[in-house]
């Protein structure tokens, strides 16, 4: 059985490898500093189980599993109380708060070692992941997955989104950014009086809008200021017109 | 502002019944000296829809204008001048329509002055009933916002306990403290030690407005130490201070929150090992701190430009010299300055 352990702070990882030395079975495979070793380790070796920190440098571990197709099984380890602990009841094997006993340590271990043994374990991690993304001070920015790097979007810059299959392209001036998630799940994380949807498969960040022109018979179409025109039906034509306040 | 007694249902049904009352037992009296009712119940209306008027006057004026204690002589006088008023004009209402009832116009000639004693006594009555009300509304007012300021006050002060308690701090140092008990106990005690000194500095510097520089760079050491004890190699602190400065006064626990920001901000959004550089001055009559760290243009947020734990500090400095430009942020080259200056007072 293969581990890794995430966390910034050296002492925190050393002492769960201290708890670790209790099972022999269990091969700790890297330690790593920060999400971004973090993600290249999991992909690399493919552990059986990841020991995450929440708060880290660059990304945090939420954001770091969002870009992970298959996350393994994680147990959260966090100073954090205040947010997100529902999810972590729900959906992850266990969370442990720091600093944390021997004892405790072993049942998080115990409880692991259950649902893997059993089939249709629970470690729903996107469920988690979604969970997380509703609590509020979470949706500050997008991290993405571009030729192998991570790009990290300030909410702020997104120009518009657009409904591409079973991705969703985010526009910035930075050029367009696809990312696996729905456009429900957009517009329910993003500010509905900065981001309306205009379209069934469009979403536009209203600041940037300079023009609304009529376009065809009902629709209208919205010219941005980076040059970009972003159809408008009937109904997202209401919608923009009550956010504007027209 | 004050609601007025007759914006309640309750009271404006109350107030229209004891008119409609006060209208009839008045067309009574009338028609008891001999009148026929056409004639009582004429004078009785006419005179107390003025009579109505009146009261709703004074409900009006009011509202607007409640007289302290030394100023009710005003209220006898305004009752006074609106019963003249009211009387002598149903007087002359009454006897262009009653023109050719002799004996009722010698009659209205006759009741002028009990006419005058009972609208004074009424408008006076019912303007110290309006008083009373608005005085228990002003009161009620009142109570409201001093319980809305005490809530104000208390949560103030939990807000203020829970940062100085910074439990993500104090876990994760624990943390540390738990990691280092097994395998380096002589670290771990020392640790222990210094975060304990570290929250008996805390809850000290709670009387102690204004504390001396050197004893804040002294006490932001103790911080210093445990967080390099947490973040290990990754974290390296330079601090120069000016001589002059040394002896210059600053409020106590302000330094502490900008370098835990600097902290944060620099370990947080760079992945590398970060110094954060602390230096003070004497800049004219001002002391001048400078907290620097290292960031990332490219990913940090646009809205930390501005530090996220900057704006208690801006409040706290806005409280106490008024001004808002005693901070100053500047992202230049991959290096990010928080500069605040502290006027020295006295």
């Amino acid at each position: 059985m293969k581990t890794i352990i995430i966390d910034d702070e050296p002492l925190a990882r050393a002492i769960i490898k201290e708890y670790l030395s209790d099972y022999p079975d269990i091969d700790l495979v890297k330690e790593c500093n920060d999400g971004f070793e973090g993600l290249k380790a999991i992909q690399q070796s493919d552990p059986d189980l990841v020991f995450l920190d929440i708060q880290m440098p660059k990304i945090n571990g939420f954001e770091m599993l969002e870009l992970i197709e298959q996350p393994p099984a994680i147990i959260f380890t966090t100073a954090f109380e205040d947010f997100a602990i529902k999810a972590f009841e729900s959906h992850a094997i266990d969370y442990l708060l720091k600093p944390f006993s021997k004892e405790r340590f072993d049942k998080a271990m115990q409880k692991w070692r259950e649902q893997t043994a059993r089939p249709g374990a629970k470690n729903d991690v996107p469920a988690l992941l979604e969970t997380v993304s509703h609590s509020p001070g979470q949706n500050q920015r997008v991290v993405v997955k571009i030729a192998g790097k991570i790009k990290i979007i300030p909410i702020d810059e997104i120009n518009y989104l657009e409904a591409a299959d079973d991705y969703v392209k985010i526009h910035t001036k930075d050029g367009a950014f696809l990312k696996n998630k729905t456009m429900n799940h957009f517009e329910q994380i993003l500010d509905s009086s900065q981001y309306v949807r205009t379209h069934r498969s469009y979403m536009v960040n209203v600041q940037q809008i300079t023009r609304i022109d009529p376009y065809e018979k009902e629709n209208h179409i919205a010219i941005l200021k980076s040059g970009a025109h972003v159809p408008v039906s009937k109904t997202g034509y209401g919608k923009l017109k009550s956010v504007l306040g027209l | 502002m004050a609601r007025s007694p007759l914006s309640e249902s309750k009271f404006r049904y109350a107030f229209l019944a004891w008119w409609v009352i006060w209208t009839g037992l008045h067309a009574l009296l009338i028609s008891y000296y001999g009148f026929s009712p056409t004639v009582a119940l004429l004078d009785s209306v006419i005179t107390n829809i003025q009579m109505l008027a009146a009261c709703w006057l004074v409900n009006i004026i009011l509202k607007y204008y409640l007289p302290r204690k030394e100023k009710y002589l005003n209220i006898l006088i305004l009752g006074a001048g609106l019963s003249v008023l009211v009387v002598l004009n149903s007087k002359w209402i009454l006897s262009s329509i009653l023109n050719d009832e002799v004996l009722y116009l010698s009659f209205l000639s006759k009741s002028i002055p009990i006419r005058l004693d009972m609208s004074f006594l009424l408008i006076v009555c019912i303007s110290f009933v309006w008083i009373l009300w608005y005085v228990l509304e002003e009161k009620q007012e009142q109570e409201k916002r001093k319980a809305d300021a005490e809530r104000l006050a208390r949560e103030a002060e939990l807000y203020k306990l829970r940062q100085q308690l910074q439990p993500h701090f104090l876990f994760n140092s624990l943390n540390s403290i738990s990691a280092l008990a097994g395998s380096k106990p002589e670290e771990a005690r020392r640790m222990i030690q210094q975060l304990s000194d570290f929250l008996r500095g805390t809850l000290k510097k709670e009387d102690e407005q204004w504390v001396k520089l050197s004893d804040e760079l002294q006490y932001l050491e103790l911080y210093l130490d445990i967080e390099k004890v947490r973040f290990g190699y990754r974290l390296t602190t330079e601090i120069s201070c000016d001589p002059a400065s040394e002896g210059m006064k600053m409020p106590s626990m302000l330094l502490q929150p900008i370098v835990e920001n600097a902290i944060k901000f620099g370990l947080y959004d760079t992945t590398e090992a970060v110094i954060i550089r602390i230096s003070a001055s004497k800049k004219g009559n001002d002391l001048e701190i400078m907290v620097q760290n290292p960031f990332d243009p490219e990913t940090s947020y646009p809205k930390q430009g501005t530090g996220f734990g900057l704006n208690s500090l801006k409040r706290r400095l806005y409280l106490l010299f008024a001004r808002n430009d005693l901070v100053i942020t500047r992202p230049e080259n991959n290096i990010f300055s928080t500069i605040v200056r502290i006027p020295q007072t006295s």
